[in-house]
């Protein structure tokens, strides 16, 4: 009898709706992971075309293509879509996906939670760019142009609509993370296969529930401080005004007491995916597993209590200069941990060097990089020197960029033919990898030198001494831009045509998902696996 | 876990110690270079490349790659701290990375490398390896950096011990105001480069972007308390040869010091973003020895006596106008706009305005509100038009005023006398 009642639903489940109304309604997990993905890589290409324009502005002296304020727009809208709309989404469709397969369950534990926390991004989106598009027809001064932590926000000076707009899609955006963090600590922690303790979890799961549980505990403050500025624009309450007694500061200690746990939001799910690619390709177990899972949470503890080094300039006490300085040092100390496994899992093994291993020892080298220079910023007396100058744009772009963008590239690759079925053109793969290491490197070094030399952020303008970096670093950036359309096509080749890929993929590939065939059913483990 | 062993073979002790505890096997390394392939030559070069360029870079002290030339205490620790600090990591970086790279080409499938089974160290020494690159991090980041690290943020922020004169900035959308609360002096500073240059009709200067009309001047061998404000939104007030970088927060004071050893013209400018003209905010600062400061001071005082004085004759409308035109292209044109268009949506045009073409003042002679006097004097709470009589003159707001309402196609033919607006403060 109760097989009969399973086979029945089995039978009405494996064939969901066709065309778009699939898409529309699915609650499936592997469904919404594509639809995600698919929404983090367009958004991606959005955030990019926005900066090249910035890029553009900034290849020469003077004001060329932009005016000042329109330039304010572009850098704001860039950085909002790149945190909210790529990387995080992006990280959320990898998690959706593979989570489930991960820990042998058959979906995500609130699926339907799941479709309400993808369908709020696109209308989220499209609030942070409307008022961009109004404004060129006469509605409204365009899109906030405040920065993306909104620094500056004074009643009206600065920013209409706009401001308004990225407040609200703030808002749809932090429903639709918490929606997806609960999501992933309900299913974490109650669908596990029988025999998958916590400790035996694959790190990739573990960093996305430390990510979950960051997300849960830092996004409300943010959603509550772009509230509060709401009620000061619109309501007369005066939390940040200084000239009725509110503290201008207290806005960037509720934002950065988000963003910096947002830092290691985006980078702990990249985190956690690296010792995957890195195990495979060097076909050997992974190494240092419990000091990797001891040292996210440390992370997850540290990136709490460490906000004010985004704001030592901004005249705090010597005392609280002195505890964000040695606070914020303490993090190069698991960080190191995490380096120390990295190394640890490829030693002595027998590496090879397809695409996604590419793309993850490039993570490593350039995450290195942005966490070493991440290294010298708390010093507080040569942070004057660096502190909202292009030596942060430049040190932020190699972790986020260098750390978030290879590691998400490198799990695309990693899994893109588990999620399709279909092997990507190898010899493309690795040509997108090393047109993106020279021309991101072109366009991030010689922003560390112009920084260095004193030129300021967020200038739409600048003095001819910063002349030739400025010219080099557009020119890697519109290279870089260029090059990204390359992973378009190795996409689209895969899908359409290319060769079927086996259930195991890659030679040394371990964990659930890989016992599967390629791509998996639309449903999956629905009686769990014995895990050993 | 046992190491593994099947990489001892006889040959030098050191070759065996390797092998037993670091796994690392030094025979067949000959027959591993020739098996390197095309990418990881390209590697090599690229990883290359990126090292010597930055360490060519950091070992070009003084050049274009390196903070600019420093002139005060702090900026002179503050480098000494970066370059030492960009050092160490470098050094870090390139012993981890080198270790990476050695395992790239050595541990691969196309060599014949067997993959090890281990998954945490195995031996003492393989432990000791495992946490002394933590040890020697606390050391880095508490000791060698961290003591020297607090006792240049003490010196930082001990802006009061010694300080031997106060200059108060005030910081708004997008100028700076200079004041020196003991000498009563007290002016405001503009970005001096033309529209025409930043729009690409006239040819750049040297100092494009980097000039002002009044440059703050400092003399030298002096501590310097520097107290800064806002009167509307967050600047920060930064030039790199001082080694200083100070938010300017509105209704608060925030503090720092100077004490600029060698005499010269120094450049920065805003370094927080302010809206459209923070690209448009430079800071220039001369500073002198200390008898041509006095004489400075001296003039600029003379100067602020004869606008005394002025303040109290009657001015022609001609006077006026020429005056109202200089100020104008100072102060206001960055919002106003040349001919007073404006910019729509953010700053309102004053030509034809109804505000400019209102009337003056009241039957009384008394301020009228909102209206144009009144709006220049006081200002408009809440948006970037500031209450100017906290940083103009009588004579100059007097003139202002009278070009506005005589300008820009305006032809309200009235005047306001300087002793008017003395009156109405």
């Amino acid at each position: 009898m109760t097989q009969a009642i399973t086979a029945v639903a089995h039978d009405q489940h494996e064939h969901p709706p066709a065309g778009i109304m699939r898409w529309l309604t699915t609650t499936n997990h592997k469904d919404l992971g594509i639809l995600y993905m698919s929404f983090g890589a367009i958004m991606f290409f959005i955030g990019g075309v926005l900066i090249m324009a910035v890029r553009a502005e900034l290849l020469f002296p003077g004001l060329q293509l932009l005016s000042p304020g329109m330039y304010n727009q572009l850098f704001t809208l860039h950085a909002l879509i790149m945190v909210f709309g790529a990387i995080m989404p992006f990280a959320t469709g990898l998690n959706n996906y593979l989570i489930p397969l991960m820990i042998g369950a058959p979906d995500m534990a609130l699926p339907r939670v799941n479709n309400w926390g993808f369908w709020i991004l696109p209308f989220a989106a499209l609030l942070l760019l409307i008022p961009f598009f109004l404004q060129f027809s006469g509605i409204g001064s365009g899109a906030s142009g405040l920065g993306w932590v909104m620094h500056n926000t004074s009643l009206d000076l600065q920013g209409g609509i706009g401001v308004d707009f990225a407040i609200f899609a703030i808002h749809l955006l932090g429903l639709s993370s918490i929606s997806g963090a609960i999501n992933v600590v309900v299913t974490v922690l109650n669908m596990r296969a029988p025999g998958m303790a916590l400790m035996k979890m694959p790190l990739f799961v573990w960093a996305w529930l430390i990510t979950a549980f960051m997300l849960i505990l830092a996004m409300p403050v943010f959603s509550a401080a772009a509230t509060m500025l709401l009620t000061d624009r619109h309501f007369g309450t005066h939390f940040f005004d200084a000239a009725n007694g509110g503290d201008p500061i207290l806005l960037q200690h509720l934002i950065w007491f988000f963003g910096h746990p947002e830092v290691y939001i985006v980078l702990l799910p990249v985190w956690g995916l690296i010792p995957h690619i890195l195990a495979t390709f060097s076909r050997k177990p992974v190494y240092g597993y419990r000091a990797q899972v001891y040292a996210l949470w440390a992370i997850c503890f540290l990136s709490f209590i460490v906000w004010s080094h985004h704001m030592l300039t901004s005249g705090l006490p010597l005392a609280a200069e002195v505890y964000f300085m040695y606070s914020t040092m303490a993090i190069s100390i698991p960080t190191s941990v995490l380096v120390f496994c990295w190394l640890g899992a490829i030693w002595r093994g027998a590496m090879t060097f397809e695409t996604p291993m590419l793309f993850a020892l490039g993570f490593v080298a350039h995450f290195g990089m942005g966490a070493l220079t991440g290294l010298i910023l708390p010093d507080v007396a040569v942070n004057a020197q660096y502190h909202n100058s292009y030596v942060i744009v430049s040190h932020f772009h190699y972790t986020f960029f260098g750390g978030g963008i290879f590691g998400m590239l490198a799990a695309l690759y990693y899994w893109l033919p588990k999620f399709t079925g279909r092997m990507f053109d190898e010899k493309l793969g690795r040509l997108h990898f090393w047109l993106t290491v020279i021309s991101f490197n072109m366009t991030f070094i010689p922003q560390w030198f112009a920084g260095l030399d004193g030129m300021p952020r967020h200038i739409a303008d600048y003095a001819l001494r910063f002349s030739t970096m400025n010219f080099i670093s557009s020119v890697g950036a519109f290279l870089l831009g260029l090059s990204q359309l390359l992973l378009v096509y190795i996409v689209f080749k895969c899908v359409r045509s290319g060769p079927k890929a086996t259930g195991q993929v890659w030679e040394g590939a371990q964990g659930l998902e890989f016992t599967l065939p390629s791509p998996p059913p639309y449903h999956t483990f629905e009686t769990p696996p014995a895990v050993k | 876990m046992e190491p593994d062993n099947s990489a001892i073979r006889d040959g030098h002790a050191v070759n065996k110690w390797l092998a037993r505890h670091f796994c690392i096997n030094r025979s067949d390394r000959a027959a591993n270079f020739r098996e390197w392939g095309r990418i990881e030559k390209r590697l090599t070069l690229l990883l290359v490349t990126v090292f010597s360029l930055f360490a060519a870079s950091l070992s070009c002290a003084k050049s274009i790659w390196d903070f600019q030339e420093p002139v005060t205490p702090v900026a002179r620790d503050s480098i000494a701290a970066s370059v030492d600090f960009l050092r160490i990591i470098m050094g870090i970086y390139v012993v981890v990375f080198a270790v990476f790279a050695y395992s790239i080409f050595k541990h691969r499938k196309s060599s014949g490398a067997q993959p090890g089974t281990f998954t945490k160290p195995g031996t003492r020494w393989q432990w000791a390896l495992a946490i002394s690159p933590f040890l020697l991090l606390i050391y880095i980041d508490y000791i060698w950096m961290g003591v020297p690290a607090f006792h240049a943020i003490a010196q930082m922020e001990d802006t009061r011990a010694a300080a031997e004169m106060v200059v108060k900035v005030t910081a708004s959308q997008w100028k700076w105001q200079y004041e020196y609360p003991e000498e009563n002096i007290r002016f405001v500073s503009t970005i001096a480069t033309t529209q025409g240059q930043i729009h690409n009709r006239e040819a750049k200067g040297e100092h494009y972007l980097q000039e002002v009309d009044n440059p703050l001047i400092l003399p030298t061998n002096k501590k310097v308390r520097i107290l800064l404000t806002s009167t509307d939104v967050i600047h920060s007030w930064w030039v790199p040869s001082f080694g200083v970088k100070r938010d300017a927060v509105p209704g608060y004071l925030r503090e720092m010091w100077v004490n600029i050893e060698k005499p010269g013209t120094y450049r920065g400018q805003c370094a927080q973003l302010c809206g459209d003209g923070h690209a448009f905010m430079p800071i220039v600062v001369e500073a002198v020895a200390e008898p041509q400061f006095k004489e400075w001071l001296a003039r600029k005082k003379a100067e602020g006596s004869a606008a005394e004085a002025a303040a109290g004759k009657v001015w022609s409308r001609e006077e006026l106008m020429a005056k109202g035109n200089e100020i104008y292209n100072g102060v206001c044109i960055a919002c106003h706009q040349a001919g007073g268009k404006g910019v729509p949506g953010a700053f309102p045009a004053l030509a034809g305005s109804k505000i400019v073409n209102g009337p003056l003042l009241d039957k009384n002679g008394l301020l009228i509100k909102d209206g144009h006097l009144d709006r220049v004097m006081n200002g408009k709470p809440g948006t970037a038009m500031q209450a100017f009589k906290n940083t103009l003159s009588d004579v100059e707001i007097a003139a202002i005023v009278t070009y506005e309402r005589n300008s820009f196609g305006n032809r309200m033919g009235d005047m306001v006398q300087p002793s008017q607006v003395k009156a109405l403060r």
